[in-house]
């Protein structure tokens, strides 16, 4: 703990949310939350970096455990993906699972660091605020769900030309009668609106509960005997059912991505 | 929970993983997949191969074995009758053989008997010869009575 004198458990609970900001220009908007632009890129490179070391040596002979290992999340990638996908899934969409799903499950499972622990490591280096979970920003989310976004209007683009796209717009679900084209443009355009929503949301909402629910616990744990016991037991229960909930948003979140791009590649 | 320019550099930091991954990553992980699985493919089908030229090479084996067995077979048969002939006719030779020394034993004997009633025969003439001069007190000429003993000789 960072704060001086015994913190309060809104104090504790609102230092713990904030953010390591640093303003890059003028306004709200331009303030970079380093702590988790280090902790993603970080873990990206870790992440995507073993891979990439166990592809590189790749055999095909018999695999030592390390590439067994990839292999095994690869072909779950790889099955998921193809089972939604029905392009060739290893030029785009197969890659880019892959990256999601190892990018987006390392950085939930830092969800599991003991959190004042690393504050404190933290706050050696004389910072006081600091969120370890880039995934329960929604500024990650979001990156990643609109990136995903934007690659999905890119390949209704690229796949069916701007005039399919524009076509499917107006003429889908509900017919091609000019009668109905606001109808349709009005059902898109929810549906476009949503999808970015609904899956930075969903990650989002998922880590950030498990994060303040932590905090809950902690607060209690703080309180005395009966508190440490009973935060040391519900901390425990909400670890292992976190254990769940790590992976499954990681996947969730792959397969809404591979989801979304194969809906783009695909004309109604 | 404020939106801020974070999200820009999250969203390029993802692109550079993406790309990255679609460069560098996925394809040595999926040539070498690949290239395993169609090396087991490979092995599978020799092993199926092997299976079947084994089963062919059983089949192959069983009717040699059968055709071994016949010629075995065959070869006892011939050695059997061949024997039987062999006895068969040892058996002829031996018969004639019985018979001939039956026939030849037989001469010998009858040769014998011949030779023994001849001999009686004269020593008979000589035995009347004596009885008839010791009967007349006198010699009697042998030649004179030739004819004579010559027939009593062959009465007997």
């Amino acid at each position: 703990m960072a704060a001086e004198g015994s913190p309060t458990s809104t104090s504790y609970i609102s230092h713990h949310l904030k953010h390591l900001a640093e303003p890059v220009g003028p306004g709200g908007f331009w303030t970079i939350h380093v702590d988790t632009v280090i902790v993603s890129v970080l873990l990206g490179l870790v992440g995507i970096g073993l891979v990439w070391a166990v592809a590189r040596k790749a055999t095909a002979g018999v695999p030592g455990r390390g590439q067994a290992f990839v292999e095994l999340v690869f072909d779950f990638v790889d099955d998921q993906a193809r089972s939604i996908f029905h392009g060739d899934v290893n030029k785009f969409v197969g890659p880019a699972a892959l990256t999601v799903f190892l990018w987006v499950l390392l950085m939930n499972a830092t969800s599991f660091l003991p959190i004042d622990l690393l504050a404190s490591v933290v706050h050696l280096t004389g910072v006081d605020e600091f969120r370890p979970v880039p995934t329960a920003d929604v500024n990650t989310t979001f990156a990643l769900a609109l990136t995903v976004w934007a690659l999905m209007i890119y390949f209704s683009v690229a796949v069916k030309g701007f005039g399919g796209w524009m076509h499917e717009i107006f003429c889908t679900p509900f017919g091609s009668n000019p009668l109905l084209w606001v109808l349709n443009l009005l059902f898109n355009l929810v549906e476009l609106v949503s999808k970015p929503l609904s899956h930075a949301l969903r990650l989002f909402g998922n880590l950030y509960a498990g994060e303040i629910i932590f905090l809950l616990l902690w607060v209690w744990a703080a309180t005395g005997l009966v508190g440490a016991v009973g935060g040391f037991v519900l901390g425990l229960g909400w670890s292992i059912f976190h254990l769940l909930i790590v992976p499954l948003q990681a996947y969730i979140f792959m397969m809404l991505t591979v989801v979304y791009i194969a809906m783009a590649h695909e004309s109604h | 929970m404020n939106m801020t320019a974070t999200m820009i550099a999250q969203a390029v930091t993802f692109l550079a993983f993406i790309l990255f991954t679609v460069k560098f990553v996925w394809p040595p992980l999926l040539a070498a997949i690949e290239e395993r699985r169609t090396k087991i493919a490979d092995g599978l089908a020799a092993a199926d191969k092997g299976a079947r030229s084994l089963e062919d090479a059983q089949v192959k084996i069983n009717a040699m074995v059968e055709e071994a067995r016949g010629q075995a077979r065959s070869i006892i048969d011939q050695a059997q009758s061949r024997a039987n002939g062999i006895v068969d006719e040892a058996r002829v030779n031996a018969t004639q053989e019985r018979e001939r020394i039956l026939k030849s034993a037989q001469a010998e004997v009858d040769q014998q008997i011949n030779r023994a009633r001849d001999e009686l025969r004269t020593q008979v003439a000589a035995i009347t010869v004596a009885g008839a001069e010791q009967i007349l007190g006198r010699e009697i000429d042998a030649r004179a009575h030739q004819d004579l003993l010559d027939k009593l000789a062959a009465q007997i």
